[in-house]
């Protein structure tokens, strides 16, 4: 049957790809059994997206430092200090929120130069410059939560970020369902399918090699299929949370300015190979100091999102968050050697470590073996995207 | 020479997605014989060779290989040197930080129990230098030397493994004629110890001198094999069967314009390298007019790179003093891209790790040093994009399956065409070409000359950087030699001989 040696041509040659999307099916299905459908309930995903947020935008960000082939160890506390700025921001300094946002996301811009600056300008190894900004923040923490300890957030709006929803239309048509959720999904599978056929159609008058028209059929059936699921399952709760809809701002330029624009070719020229960009006219210290920038960035709106969730900000805010953006953005098959990985596969990367956390806590599995498993899950990844380089 | 083949390949077919690189390919080598193997870029030379060698293992290709009339089935490159094959590749696989002694030992140590036995890895590492009659001391660290001694180095470390076939990939494309005739002399030095060699090679003068026999291939085919012994190895003979036809004259014709209008000038031009804490550029000056090809004479090492390093941009942070000028205006460039948009550019002659983005592919490399072009409001038009690498594949004949093919997959000859192709799309006034035939076939050498007569013809300036003395008296209208940093004469085409211009190279 050729439709089925098609398929499966398709499928090697793509595999780096979809393999990430192929796991992340593959760990859903798993535990929806074994948990008896509780994982894939509404709530559970709903609240699964919920705790993926500020990893998924740490390792978009991770991403781009990985890609131009360096590292950020500092990310995880700088989230935390952030957020901990936030709440003191709100709670004693009285700002108002929509002044608290935009200025906490500068400063984690501006701090994310310093270590653009260390590395860009001074050559010094981004793994050493960041961990030096790891102690320093975990110290700051400590010192701007010295006094008050936790700092408890009433701002609504600030925590409505990390757990609110988007409101729903009044109607009383479908009362079960999240009616906006379920307009946005159907938008999103109709501008995905116009989007493939648009390409479909260039690549064809270029006379480039396009998927055979089941296989494309089939490809836009499955993941139509895939946000249909997302947004029934989501509809069925209390529809899109604030949380996912920042991510997905965030994957949506992220993606556009790395794929699409100039500056994102530059990023991955340099990572691909600084000499040869540098001498293509391409300013590699900007370029360095750009990636670290937004990653200073990207820490403030990870910080403010889980202080948000927490309603609070701790002293122990931001334990960690590098290592799993690190870890996400590595499963999302970004490359050590720089140059190749795309940020949404940061997105499904963290989406993976965060789903076996969520059904290993479900199927009451132990912490010590969920961190053996995401450690298993993590080499894994890393092994299969080395297997299949070069295909 | 004795008539039994040592090495017989049969029916080699290799295929890359795409590309179908060897099509039963019939290769034999007699034992104790020099053999060339020749053809042009992309022919499949070097993988043929990867074939031999293990590096695509068996099963990965169809087809037998025979040595020392055995059958052969290589899983990796380390039977391959069990056997007695050693492979030197295009690009040199030495780690530069490490001691002479340690590269030649490296992946198969000397020990004394667990313990790497230093004094004696040393005192071997001296007997091999010998062999391959280099005088250093073993313990200088491989950055240390130059590219021909490093070469020396690479063949010593192959023959510490007690290899009887040796297999050199494009060995001199980056040698002086001196680094040259002592790698001949090695080599027939190891024949008569009995040491079979293949060598890849696209100078046709190096064949007739050294072959006693040549391969050519031709698009993944055997084409013939001639024998040096019998008088069938001739230039005109090796270009028929490389490219398919006739080619008179490698240098194609063209009228030496007089303009004087000068476009790009420097004065006094003088750098100091902090890196080694040297002057490396004293007192320069040159001028370029426009439509001309000013060729940049001198001997590898001698500062001609260097020398356009620093005026492009100054990527690697020399203090330079000296004026420089463009259209009589004067400027200073600090970074390539304000090079770039005052209509200068340079294609590098290191173009694996200067010139393009390997993992990346043919469109992207073409296009990477003038986005902007096909850009919108920082949005890159794809469509575009597309269309100008497509030009530039046709006109350049780059062969690729298609321009999004990855850059690393290309032979040597095409990546440097793509390599050109980036630099064309700049459209620069002045155009700085490092070494730009280095490892291209004849018929690919032609075409870039013609395209550069073109483009002068179009009133683009080149210059051109080159250490064959031959393409700098075909192409050049004015030469300028370097020797030592220094600009030690200047001489119109009609004055300029080899005589002259080595006399000049070597003043310092
Ligand atoms: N890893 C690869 N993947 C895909 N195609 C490849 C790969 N390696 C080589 N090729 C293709 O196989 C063909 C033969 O390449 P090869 O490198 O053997 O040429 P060559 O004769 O050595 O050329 P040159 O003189 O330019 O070095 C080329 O068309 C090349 O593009
Ligand atoms: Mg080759």
């Amino acid at each position: 049957m050729s439709f089925m040696k098609d398929l499966q041509k398709v499928l090697r040659q793509n595999i780096r790809e979809y393999g990430m999307f192929i796991a992340l099916f593959v760990i859903w299905v798993v535990f929806a059994i074994l948990t008896d459908g509780i994982f894939i309930s509404s709530r559970n995903i709903s609240n699964l997206l919920n705790q993926t947020g500020y990893i998924a935008v740490l390792g978009i960000g991770m991403t781009l430092i990985i890609v131009i082939r360096h590292i950020d160890l500092s990310v995880g506390f700088l989230a935390g200090f952030l957020g901990a700025v936030a709440a003191i921001a709100m709670a004693f300094w009285e700002w108002p929120v929509y002044v608290v946002i935009p200025a906490v996301l500068l400063i984690g811009l501006l701090l994310g130069l310093i270590p653009g600056f260390l590395v860009a300008q001074m050559g010094i190894p981004a793994f050493v410059a960041t961990l030096a900004g790891f102690l320093i923040y975990r110290g700051a923490i400590l010192v701007v939560t010295e006094e008050t300890g936790t700092i408890i957030i009433s701002n609504d709006t600030f925590n409505a970020i990390g757990n609110g929803f988007i409101k729903d239309i009044p109607v009383s048509f479908l009362p079960e369902l999240h009616k906006v959720t379920l307009i946005l999904g159907i938008a999103a599978i109709v501008l995905y399918i116009i989007g493939e056929l648009n390409g479909r159609r260039t690549k064809q008058a270029y006379n480039f090699d396009v998927l055979p028209m089941n296989i494309f059929i089939l490809k836009i059936a499955f993941t139509s299929l895939l946000i249909g699921g997302m947004t029934w399952v989501l509809a069925g709760y209390n529809g899109l949370s604030w949380t996912v809809v920042v991510v997905f701002i965030v994957v949506g330029i992220y993606n556009f300015v790395s794929t699409r624009t100039v500056l994102g070719r530059h990023i991955y020229a340099v990572g691909g190979n600084p000499e040869a960009a540098e001498l293509s006219g391409v300013n590699v210290k900007k370029i360095t100091y750009f990636v670290f920038g937004q990653m200073g960035m990207l820490a403030a709106l990870s910080g403010m999102l889980f202080a948000s969730r927490l309603q609070s900000a701790t002293t122990t805010a931001g334990t960690l968050f590098e290592l799993d953006a690190i870890a996400a953005a590595f499963v999302g098959g970004v490359s050590a050697a720089g140059g190749v990985g795309k940020v949404t596969g940061a997105l499904i990367g963290a989406l993976v470590m965060a789903s076996l956390t969520s059904g290993m806590n479900l199927m009451g599995i132990g912490i010590s073996y969920q961190y053996m498993v995401r450690g298993a899950v993590l080499a894994a990844a890393v092994i299969f995207d080395v297997a299949t380089r070069n295909r | 020479m004795s008539n039994t083949p040592i090495l017989e390949m049969r029916n080699i077919t290799k295929e890359f997605p795409g590309v179908k690189a060897l099509d039963e390919v019939s290769f034999r080598v007699q034992e104790g014989e020099i053999h060339c193997l020749v053809g042009e870029n992309g022919a499949g030379k070097s993988t043929l060779m990867k074939v031999l060698s293990g590096v695509y293992p068996y099963g990965t290709y169809s087809g037998d290989i025979l040595f020392g009339g055995e059958l052969q089935q290589f899983d990796g490159i380390r039977d391959s040197e069990k056997t007695g094959i050693g492979i030197i590749y295009q690009e040199l696989a030495l780690v530069p930080e490490m001691t002479v002694y340690e590269n030649i030992f490296m992946g198969h140590e000397i020990t004394k129990g667990l313990a790497v036995d230093w004094n004696e890895t040393i005192r071997q590492a001296d007997n091999m230098l010998k062999k391959v009659k280099l005088d250093i001391n073993t313990a200088v660290r491989v950055k240390e030397l130059g590219v021909g001694k490093q070469q020396l180095v690479e063949i010593a470390k192959t023959l510490s493994k007690n290899v009887r076939l040796l297999i050199l990939d494009e060995p001199t494309s980056a040698l002086n004629e001196d680094d040259v005739d002592n790698l001949f002399d090695l080599l027939r030095d190891l024949k008569t110890q009995g040491v079979t060699c293949i060598m890849i090679t696209h100078k046709l003068k190096e064949i007739m001198e050294i072959a006693d026999s040549v391969t050519v291939l031709r698009d993944g085919k055997t084409i013939c094999t001639l024998d040096a012994h019998k008088g069938e190895v001739t230039e005109n003979a090796l270009i028929k069967h490389m490219v398919g036809r006739e080619i008179d004259n490698i240098y194609p014709k063209r009228e030496h314009k007089r303009s004087d209008e000068i476009i790009f000038e420097i004065e006094n031009w003088t750098a100091y390298d902090p890196a080694v804490e040297r002057t490396i550029l004293k007192n320069n000056n040159l001028n370029v007019k426009k439509g001309e090809i000013v060729g940049l004479s001198g001997l590898m090492g001698s500062g001609r790179t260097e020398l356009a390093l620093s005026i492009f941009g100054n990527p690697e942070g020399y203090h330079v003093e000296g004026n420089l000028r463009v259209y009589g205006k004067k400027q200073r460039f600090n970074h390539p891209q304000e090079a770039i948009n005052a209509g200068v550019a340079y294609v590098s002659e290191d173009r694996k790790r200067n010139g393009l983005i390997l993992i990346q592919d043919v469109k992207q490399n073409v296009t990477l040093a003038n986005l902007r072009e096909i850009a919108k409001r920082g949005v890159v038009d794809d469509n575009a994009e597309i269309k100008i690498a497509n030009e530039f594949k046709s006109s350049l004949n780059i062969k690729t399956p298609s321009i999004e093919q990855k850059v690393v997959n290309l032979s040597g000859g095409n990546q440097q065409k793509v390599s050109l192709a980036k630099w064309l799309f700049v459209k620069p006034n002045i155009l700085i070409l490092d070494e730009p035939t280095r490892g291209i076939d004849v018929g690919a050498k032609y075409e870039i000359y013609t395209i550069m007569n073109q483009l002068v013809e179009q009133g683009m300036s080149i210059i051109m950087i080159s250490s064959e003395l031959p393409e700098i008296l075909g192409m050049s209208d004015r030469v300028y030699i370097v020797s030592s940093g220094e600009i030690t004469g200047e001489l119109p085409i009609e004055e300029a001989t080899q005589e002259k211009i080595m006399h000049l190279a070597t003043r310092n």
